[in-house]
């Protein structure tokens, strides 16, 4: 029996109910997105490293207004450092990570012909395409896009005349963030009804793809964080718009003083990083169960420690919960709360060390194939361990009171999240683009897109943690206003550099993914040799995914090189011969 | 059969996943007005009586909607009780709006000059339930008017029973804001 049914144009690429199509839209306007954001940061940087000096790029894309004779306006600096960081986490390591792999993998990996609603699927495809369209409107407007960071702090989110960004560009971005946020909620609802009752027969929890495991746990934090930052947003609009004092106080403009008394900011911080830190997770926790499948498919090996491996990522969802006040070290906490929060936070070292541990551990002495996205897996195992070491000084207090707020706390983030996450989406790119489009990406721009990114990326990243500890604060517009910092101008231009260079070297990436799309060679049904249910469906896309009746799951994903096979790989839907036990 | 009933599962699960959400939401407005009001600086007022009144609308027509499943369940109509229940739903939104004139006649505004947060507080939050209510009353609207035409059958009452697991859900948020408010 088929599921697959005629389509118009219009059905099968733009209201598309196929999880399948779904994906790719995701994909391709996180693709688009990632574009402009990574844009942006070249645009501030040419400022970071060059402060005050004139750049013709930078009055082609900003224009005479916001860069008058090529030098960077201060106000379209803080506008694109806001941007940057909304358009990186919520469009595309939120929505275009997320978005895409887990439409794409949770049918297919689960045996399930589609989502439990195919409807609310596009619904959740087209309020992000809506939240899209409302963030770039915001880029063109008089005022400016937002600009009081992406974590859109009061007062100067709170008040429309405090800066030109502070006006309609933030409007636009609370009304772009809901719209955002709806979309998630309405996608992360589906993975998991999906998830808990669409399973072939035979797919057991504990037979699940750890890629499943880890989309169902993003799931549930973004159903249970999400509605916190919009409780967070609600009040804000209502500070904004209607002139309540939630997070408002004491504000005195251009000597006149408002009528708030008695709001807090601190409050705002509290509610914003009870989303603000799960969402970290929501990031990352996609790359951890790509990377996990990736790892034992091009080692040709079970992944190790299965079970340990959802303990961990059960365990960091759950202390993802309880470390918001990490971010709010300096708020004036009391120093027994910041203890305590010290504690939770180094906690999560443990899980994440177990996850580290077993990833090498696959590594070990395996039969490696390295493959580009193998060695986007190997490169998160490499960020994910930088990244987190300097998590654990960040996540004391003690120590964090230092450096806090400076650039060592950028490069941190951008490694341990940003880095990962990235390299965790390119890998499952790389990955699953067969299963995709049918066709394989070029090897050869695929190995070069890594080597050069993974190299730009630690010059670009690795720097800023010195130029953190000699006191250089972040989301200052010029460096060179204070002399103690001259010195540390070298290394910003070599930042600088190395981010013109990591950029550059995406639109090869981007290039050979559309290029591979129309002219890659064909891929066969499953070119890795891997075990997971998605690669016994037939090259061509179909509305159902199997032409015939949905396979029945037998064993676990990660029967790799078992003893007694005939080859190195037995995929799932392959029966236990007599005598054979599961792993 | 087995599909449909697969379906029906899934269906329960996708409202009571969105319940716990709508939780969480409810759950940060709420603690947000914790750890403002332990701030100071915060006035003190009655709950207006009409909120009372949205609370025992609320209670009954939680109590109609029961029976109007039972009766489904059973076989026979339950058309007029549906319609008692959106009745009621109808006038707790009443009630809600009559409330908010009572505390705007007690001095105690949503903003501008005189205005505090423990006003702001009510307003908003009540605002929010009030939106997710009307959310409620078009479902059951809907129903009602599936039920008066033999839609739901002593075999198919899913509709009913999800508008029930909602309804039964704003009953009870409401019943927790009105403790809170009062008791906090």
């Amino acid at each position: 029996m088929s599921e697959h049914h005629k389509e118009t144009f219009l059905t099968k690429y733009v209201f598309s109910l196929d999880h399948k199509m779904i994906a790719k839209q995701f994909l391709i306007t996180g693709m688009f997105m990632g574009v402009i954001g990574m844009l942006m940061s070249i645009l501030f940087r040419l400022q970071l490293s060059n402060p005050g000096e004139s750049f013709a790029v930078l009055e082609f894309f900003l224009g005479e207004k916001w860069a008058p004779g090529g030098v960077l306006d201060p106000n379209i600096y803080l506008a694109l450092v806001t941007m940057h960081g909304t358009i990186l986490i919520f469009w595309v390591l939120t929505a275009g990570l997320t978005g895409t792999f887990a439409n794409f993998l949770i049918p297919l990996q689960i045996g399930a012909r589609d989502m439990a609603s195919g409807f609310m699927n596009m619904l959740s495809y087209w309020f992000f395409f809506a939240a899209t369209i409302v963030l770039l409107y915001s880029l063109f407007v008089e005022s400016g896009p937002a600009a009081a960071g992406w974590t859109i702090y009061p007062p100067l989110s709170a008040l429309p005349q405090a800066i030109p960004g502070s006006g309609l560009g933030q409007d636009l971005w609370l009304i772009a963030i809901t719209l955002f946020v709806v979309s998630s909620l309405l996608g992360g609802l589906n993975y998991i009804v999906t998830i808990l009752n669409m399973r072939t027969k035979g797919m057991t929890m504990s037979r699940l793809p750890l890629t499943i495991w880890a989309l169902l746990i993003v799931a549930i934090l973004g159903v249970l964080s999400f509605p916190v930052l919009l409780s967070c947003a609600l009040l804000l609009i209502f500070d904004r718009s209607f002139g309540t004092s939630f997070y408002l106080s004491d504000i005195i403009i251009n000597g006149e003083a408002l009528h708030n008394t008695g709001g807090s900011p601190i409050l705002f911080e509290h509610l914003f990083w009870f989303l603000g830190h799960p969402e970290v997770y929501i990031i990352l926790l996609p790359a951890l169960g790509i990377v996990s499948e990736v790892i034992s498919v091009n080692s040709r090996k079970p992944i190790f420690g299965y079970k340990a491996m959802v303990g961990a990522l059960i365990l960091i969802a759950f202390l993802s919960f309880v470390v918001w006040g990490h971010h709010m070290f300096i708020t004036g906490m009391d120093p027994f709360l910041g203890s305590v929060f010290t504690f939770t936070t180094l906690l999560i070292a443990i899980p994440s060390a177990v996850k580290v541990f077993n990833y090498l551990a696959t590594l070990w002495r395996a039969n490696i194939r390295f493959t580009p996205a193998m060695l986007f897996a190997i490169g998160f195992v490499s960020t994910f361990i930088t990244g987190g070491l300097t998590g654990i000084i960040l996540g004391d207090s003690a120590l964090d009171i230092n450096v806090h707020d400076t650039y060592f706390v950028v490069g941190h983030f951008h490694i341990v999240m940003g880095l990962s996450a990235i390299y965790g989406m390119l890998a499952g790119v790389y990955h699953w683009f067969p299963k995709m489009y049918g066709r394989m990406m070029n090897k050869k721009l695929g190995y070069f897109h890594f080597w050069v990114t993974f190299i730009s990326a630690y010059g670009v990243f690795f720097p800023m943690h010195f130029l953190g500890l000699a006191g250089l604060p972040r989301r200052y517009y010029t460096n060179s206003a204070f002399p103690m910092f001259d010195g540390l101008s070298d290394i910003n231009e070599v930042i600088t550099f190395f981010a013109i260079i990591g950029g550059l070297v995406q639109l090869l990436f981007i290039f050979n993914f559309f290029y591979s799309i129309f002219k890659g060679t064909k891929a066969t049904e499953n070119p890795w040799g891997s075990n997971t249910l998605e690669w016994t469906t037939p090259v061509e896309r179909i509305h159902g995914n199997w032409p015939g009746e949905i396979p029945t799951v037998e064993r676990w994903a990660y029967d790799y090189s078992k003893p007694g096979a005939d080859q190195d790989f037995v995929p799932q839907n392959v029966p236990l011969k007599e005598g054979e036990t599961e792993h | 059969m087995q599909l449909n009933l697969k379906k029906n599962k899934a269906s329960k699960q996708l409202l009571w996943i969105g319940i716990v959400s709508i939780v969480m939401f409810f759950g940060g407005l709420t603690s947000a007005y914790i750890v403002r009001k332990a701030e100071g600086g915060w006035l003190e007022f009655e709950m207006p009586v009409w909120f009372t009144i949205s609370t025992v609308a609320i209670v009954v027509s939680s109590a109609l909607l029961l029976f109007a499943a039972q009766n489904v369940k059973a076989g026979k109509s339950g058309t007029s009780l549906l319609l008692g229940t959106l009745l009621l739903g109808i006038l707790f939104s009443f009630s809600q709006i009559q409330g908010w004139g009572d505390l705007v006649a007690q001095g105690v505004y949503l903003t501008g000059e005189g205005s505090n947060a423990s006003g702001s507080f009510i307003y908003a939050i009540t605002l929010m339930h009030l939106l997710h209510l009307i959310g409620g009353l078009i479902a059951l609207t809907i129903t009602t008017i599936k039920s008066k035409i033999g839609k739901y059958t002593k075999d198919n009452y899913l509709g009913i029973h999800l508008v029930s697991i909602y309804w039964h859900f704003l009953g009870l948020l409401w019943l927790y804001l009105f403790l809170f408010f009062t008791y906090s």
